[in-house]
């Protein structure tokens, strides 16, 4: 049996925590405990030289990039075509950005910005085969510090770089439907809120979900306006002490009262409430108005609306009181299905396994959801089983796992 | 017998055992050896403050809040000296009771339960904590003529925003916090201290932790928590006498009512449930911009190493933030909570999964804090209203209990308190 030298030099407090160094003390603790303090150091380091670290380190192939206040050194001025990894570090002192463009030297192929001092972050991107530009742009400002870079061919097939259009394409017709929901939500939030002012419960708890279903399509959106959010949508249990609730859920307790401790709102309370939901929307309708996208927010959008979903929809913990939470699941899915199928072509064209993917778990999540229909509507959450429950919870996670590929499948 | 004595016992057959692994060392006799491994391997159970507060955190935490069931004054007492006793031999290797584990009378059920026999201390630190609840019960009643003593701090944490407290995990009259390196042995100390209780205190609820999720210690690398990120750099540690004065250490003067916590702490303790998986869809980029640190060396955004310290005035692309208003590092840093400090010795969790198949893991955040009306309450607040990684994580569980000061031999935890 070879016994490793013991080096003088080991570390005493360990150098890091990383998995397998912690599996010395335990194995040893199956050992009568006879080991002197040297004799476990020997130990570990035995194990620590069998097993290969969690530590990951810079992948075969990457180019190191050093970028300083005047140089930004690339390991090497070429690399086959494919997946093309730049690990770029700051080692100046003001934050940087580095810049794949095309040969043309304006053309971003990729970037990546807000490179602290010292910081290491690597860029990606599926490079064909021709001439481009690397560039480092220390301190944020100028044409940056630029040298030729060539892409040789190694065979890997790359998609067409006609995807811009596409995705311009995309981020349009998302944008028209944006507006159009928004629209939408402001004429059913102005009927809702005639309603439940009048006193017409029957008539407000009818159009609640309904109204509500052209809201959570945009959710992501509206959520970007972070003074508006609250007062539309906050959910009781994310009041702080002394915050005065507003907004559909206080109006969804006041129409689905719990059975003891709570005092119906007057109707000044409600009309209160009434014209700030109207007032509050129709301010998020005018700000919506000017908003444009990008391919990243859509892909992110889509893998928001299916968080949602997972933490709030799934779980019941959005609709407490009236339980009409699978109305606004289904909206969830509609908003990230149209996203995803504004980037679909794009997709396409880059990845067409994750579009079938993606279309195949879209369909199979609605198989799911349309089990629950009744009416125009959905069943409540209420009534639905711990098993349903799991089933649309297996669905929705198996969506969303590839779904959270899609922006950086699109834009990469 | 203790569980040192077998030791020494199996020091003469183990040696063989050991020799391979011990070729380069001093040739020490076996006795020797065990005493130098123990000797790094115990925590001082006496002293000043408690052990497992300011004392190098452990990689393992089991604890446990208890109801006193008892109305009694006396079996209140003879309670917490028999824990005493208890955690004084457990933390040295022992076992508990007068014959331990495997040589009481045979008709007998053992005193210790046995399953640590043979394992190392592991440094294992037992922290006692009195909860709102000793001083007066749910109905208010002063139950052991302690209500007069009751700190001013001490009553259950507010509702923060977002909260979702389930009454199982929360709260209780008396709390124990087990930390060692080896799980079996922290366990077992939970364990123990539930049987001497059986009567007059039920465990309310308990936690295992594992993987300590922040440093106490200089010497002590800054580890991950279950969202694969460095957490807790910017921690209050033990070589730092001045922030533990200000910001953990209960002082003589500071709520006279209740002079018996001098030397002592508060202990809070909040399960944080992480959103594992939405927040592994999570592209790196946003990931980073919720923390305020890059994953990889834990340095933040804005530039240096892990330790440099955050520059919340540096801006990026579009003249924005490069640390962003929302990010956790930003909210919950000093610079943005008025010098706010806290002792963080809080460990990572998984209880299994979910019925919906999801992991139920996160945080098991514990803190210690001279005054958590002045320094929790307002951060925790500003965390709940503004912190970005609200997104991910949902509080399920709270707790807040006064930590007695350091226990003399011959005294027992918290008589301070009960003394007139």
């Amino acid at each position: 049996m070879s016994v490793p030298v013991l080096s003088a030099g080991l570390p005493g407090p360990r150098a890091s925590a990383s998995h397998h160094e912690r599996l010395g003390p335990v194995l040893l603790a199956s050992r009568p405990r006879r080991l002197a303090t040297c004799g476990l150091a020997a130990a570990t380091v035995l194990l620590v030289a069998a097993c290969t670290s969690n530590d990951s380190s810079t992948e075969a192939g990457a180019l190191r990039v050093s970028s300083t206040a005047d140089t930004c050194e690339v390991s090497a001025s070429e690399a086959p075509s494919g997946n093309v990894v730049f690990e770029v570090t700051n080692d100046g002192t003001e934050v940087t950005e580095f810049y794949l463009l095309a040969d043309d030297g304006l053309r971003i192929i990729g970037e990546v910005e807000n490179i602290g001092p010292g910081i290491t972050r690597n860029l990606v991107v599926q490079a064909a085969p021709g001439s481009y530009v690397t560039a480092c742009k220390p301190g944020m400002v100028g044409d940056g510090i630029r040298s030729p870079f060539t892409v040789t061919d190694s065979g890997t097939a790359i998609a067409s770089s006609d995807v811009a259009q596409l995705l311009a394409t995309a981020t349009e017709q998302y944008r028209l439907y944006v507006r159009d929901q928004v629209a939408q939500l402001a004429t059913k939030t102005e009927a809702f809120a005639d309603l439940y002012r009048s006193g017409d419960d029957d008539g407000a708890r009818a159009l609640y979900a309904d109204a509500r279903t052209h809201w959570e399509r945009i959710e992501p959106v509206a959520e970007s306006f972070g003074d508006l959010d609250p007062r539309l949508d906050l959910r009781e249990a994310d009041l702080e002490a002394g915050q005065a609730w507003t907004g559909w859920h206080a109006i969804e307790k006041d129409l689905w009262p719990p059975a003891e401790g709570y005092l119906s709102l007057d109707d000044a309370e409600r009309t209160e409430l009434a014209d700030r939901l109207v007032a509050d929307t129709d301010d998020l309708s005018a700000r919506i108005q000017d908003i444009t996208f990008d391919a990243t927010q859509l892909g992110n959008g889509a893998k928001e609306l299916l968080d949602e979903v997972a933490t709030g929809k799934v779980t019941g913990e959005e609709e407490i009181w009236s339980h009409t939470d699978l109305w606004d699941f289904q909206a969830n899915v509609d908003g990230a299905r149209i996203a995803f199928e504004a980037l679909r072509p794009a997709l396409e064209t880059k990845d067409a396994e994750l579009a079938d993917t993606l279309a195949d778990r879209f369909a199979a999540l609605q198989v799911v959801l349309d089990e629950h229909r009744d009416g125009d509507g959905f069943v409540l959450y209420s009534a639905l089983t711990a098993d349903e429950v799991a089933t649309l919870a297996d669905a929705v996670d198996a969506l969303s796992e590839p779904l959270a590929n899609l922006t950086a499948a699109v834009v990469l | 017998m203790s569980r040192r004595g077998f030791l020494a016992l199996a020091g003469a057959g183990a040696g063989v055992a050991g020799g391979v692994a011990l070729v380069g060392c001093d040739d020490a006799s076996a006795g020797d050896a065990v005493d130098a491994a123990d000797a790094v391997d115990v925590v001082a159970f006496h002293g000043a403050h408690q052990a497992g507060i300011a004392t190098p955190a452990q990689d393992r935490l089991h604890m446990a809040a208890f109801d006193v069931t008892t109305d009694d004054r006396d079996e209140l007492i003879g309670l917490l000296r028999a824990w005493t006793d208890a955690a004084a031999a457990m933390s040295e290797g022992r076992d508990v009771g007068e014959f331990g584990s495997m040589d009481g009378p045979y008709l007998a059920p053992p005193e210790d339960t046995g399953e640590a026999y043979g394992l190392r201390p592991s440094r294992l630190t037992i922290t006692f904590g009195f909860g709102p609840g000793l001083f007066r019960d749910a109905e208010g009643n002063d139950r052991f003529g302690l209500a007069d003593r009751r700190p001013a701090a001490l009553r259950d944490l507010p509702h923060f925003p977002a909260d979702a407290l389930d009454p199982n995990r929360s709260g209780g009259d008396l709390c124990v916090q087990a930390c060692a390196d080896d799980p079996q042995v922290a366990v077992h100390a939970i364990r123990n201290l539930a049987r001497i209780g059986f009567g007059t205190a039920s465990v309310r609820w308990s936690q295992l932790g594992f993987g300590r999720t922040s440093s106490t210690s200089d010497a002590q690398v800054t580890p991950r928590n279950l969202f694969g990120f460095k957490d807790g750099t910017a921690n209050v540690k033990a070589e730092h006498d001045e922030l533990l004065d200000e910001f953990v250490w209960v002082a003589p003067t500071d709520d006279p009512a209740a002079a018996w916590l001098a030397g002592g702490s508060y202990l809070v303790a909040r399960r944080i449930n992480m959103h594992i998986e939405t927040w592994d869809r999570t592209s790196l980029q946003e990931q980073e911009a919720v923390i305020g640190r890059d994953k990889r060396a834990g340095a933040p955004l804005s530039g240096g190493d892990e330790f440099a310290s955050p520059d919340f005035d540096m801006t990026g692309a579009g003249g924005t933030a490069i640390i962003p208003p929302s990010a956790h590092v930003r909210v919950a840093h000093p610079a943005q909570n008025g010098g706010t400090h806290i002792l963080r010795r809080g460990y990572n969790f998984a209880d299994g999964t979910t019925g919906l198949g999801r992991l139920d893991a996160g945080l098991f955040f514990i803190a210690f804090t001279r005054d958590p009306d002045r320094h929790f309450i307002p951060l925790q607040t500003n965390l709940a209203r503004h912190d970005a990684l609200n997104e991910y994580i949902q509080h399920t569980g709270s707790a807040l209990f006064a930590v007695p000061p350091g226990i003399e031999p011959g005294s027992f935890v918290g008589q301070q308190l009960f003394d007139r």
